[in-house]
């Protein structure tokens, strides 16, 4: 049976370029915005550019906050892009202090950059180094994929991290804790390595 | 750490991808939407549209797209086919005058856009535009031109018009309003194949801290090298160069990398 997949659209940005990546790779997504969407679905996708605050804000408001809960419950695969990744968190602080979805024991903070002098956002190329993660099936120990952000998860040897980069700073660049997965940077925007894994995580 | 990067720069005039040499001869290359395919397959780190039409629509009388192509009669439409198949960053530009014009440009599939006269004439506009969008998807495009006394100044309207501005003083001005990156082009060098202009590039990239796309002159790998090797740019940006030679993109980047310069 063919599979669903679910892409969320509750205003977290442009998703077109998510869609466009995985038509590219000859899978059939629809864009979904109601709870009814989710349950159907085998995978989800929760792309999202924006502030941690106003992502949740966004969340909540479409009342996807339970059937996102429901769907991960069911063992099913969940994949966060940038932002999406970041509210997956306990807690993110960024502006305030606010509760995130609470998938996982983590939480999400500003770069502090300070020491190294860098200038933020993070914006741009960097390579990242793998730790037995499953998105990279298939890829070299360390590749580059495009990165445009600010804040991040703050615990890089926590057990779900699975890839960094470093800006400075070890960045956490992919996280994996069972179904829930995620990733910092764009995979739509990184060239064949980002296809490579959109496709892992569409084959899981 | 962030990757150099090197990007192809392509210049659309009515709707057709144009060779420029400085800013005022215009050779017709062809079709845009078909040069952007061979770039996605060379697996490049990011693409630059600069549409320097004079008219707000593409010519009718054009046949150069091939057959089954999408007809793009403006940029908004070329933006949207481009980025069904280009699965990188995207930036554009050209005749960006207000916040109505980024919006349409991002919502058709673009990731930055680069802003030029539209700054010169009112720098708040980059304020606004990075608070709407971000600073990440402003780029400010600097020309600059040595003028009759034999100084850099930057220029506006497609290389016009000279303005009172030093390049380090406009970098640092559009740098305090916010802006996320500056694409620096060299009128005299632009088409010249003389080389990348590294007095120029130096004196910006010092002067700011975000980053610089270096533009103009670059005409073989070892130009390349030379700015990297001398300046602090993040980015390398070429035209002509790949425009020309086959399969050039790709062994520019091997060349790179096995200089050990920090290329992806």
């Amino acid at each position: 049976m063919k599979k669903i997949i679910s892409i969320i659209d509750c205003g977290m940005g442009n998703i077109t370029s998510v869609r466009n990546a995985i038509c590219s790779l000859n899978f059939e997504p629809r864009i979904c915005t109601c709870a009814d969407e989710i349950s159907s679905s085998d995978y989800l996708i929760l792309p999202g550019v924006g502030s941690f605050p106003d992502g949740i804000k966004r969340i909540i408001e479409h009342d996807l906050s339970d059937p996102i809960k429901e769907f991960v419950k069911k063992g099913n695969p969940l994949l966060g892009i940038c932002l999406g990744m970041q509210i997956f968190a306990n807690i993110g602080f960024e502006f305030e202090e606010r509760k995130g979805l609470g998938f996982i024991e983590g939480s999400v903070t500003r770069l502090n950059l300070e020491p190294f002098g860098f200038p933020l956002p993070h914006v741009g190329w960097n390579e990242v180094t793998f730790r037995n993660s499953v998105l990279s099936k298939g890829l070299n120990e360390k590749e580059s994929f495009y990165f445009v952000h600010s804040y991040a998860y703050d615990d890089s040897n926590a057990s779900y991290v699975k890839g960094t980069c470093k800006y400075g700073l070890d960045v956490v660049s992919v996280i994996e804790k069972e179904n829930v997965l995620g990733v910092q940077f764009h995979p739509e925007k990184s060239q064949s390595s980002g296809l490579k894994i959109l496709n892992n995580f569409l084959t899981l | 750490m962030v990757n150099k990067r090197l990007i192809p720069v392509l210049f659309l005039r009515d709707g057709y991808l144009v060779r420029s040499e400085n800013f005022s001869i215009h050779q017709i290359l062809g079709n845009p939407v078909t040069q952007v395919k061979r770039y996605n397959s060379w697996n490049v780190d990011e693409l630059i549209y600069i549409d320097i039409s004079k008219s707000e629509l593409y010519s009718p009388r054009r046949n150069d797209l091939g057959e089954g192509e999408t007809n793009a009669f403006n940029i908004l439409d070329l933006i949207k086919v481009v980025s069904e198949s280009c699965f990188m960053p995207l930036t554009v530009g050209g005749k960006i005058r207000t916040l109505d014009d980024i919006h349409s440009r991002i919502n058709s599939g673009a990731d930055k856009i680069t802003i030029n006269s539209a700054a010169l004439e009112d720098p708040h506009f980059i304020k606004s535009a990075s608070r709407e969008f971000g600073s990440q998807a402003i780029v400010l495009s600097i020309d600059v031109k040595i003028n009759g006394d034999g100084r850099y100044k930057v220029f506006g309207q497609h290389g016009s018009r000279e303005t009172n501005w030093t390049p380090e003083n406009w970098a640092q001005e559009v740098e305090n309003f916010g802006a996320g990156e500056i694409f620096l082009n060299s009128v005299n060098r632009d088409g010249t194949a003389k080389g990348y202009d590294i007095e120029l590039i130096s004196r910006v990239v010092n002067a700011v801290n975000i980053p610089v796309i270096a533009c103009g002159g670059a005409s073989n790998n070892k130009d390349f090298v030379e700015l990297i090797s001398n300046t602090d740019v993040s980015a390398l940006a070429a035209g002509n160069l790949f425009h020309f030679k086959e399969l050039s993109y790709p062994m520019a980047k091997k060349y790179l990398k096995s200089q050990n310069l920090n290329f992806r």
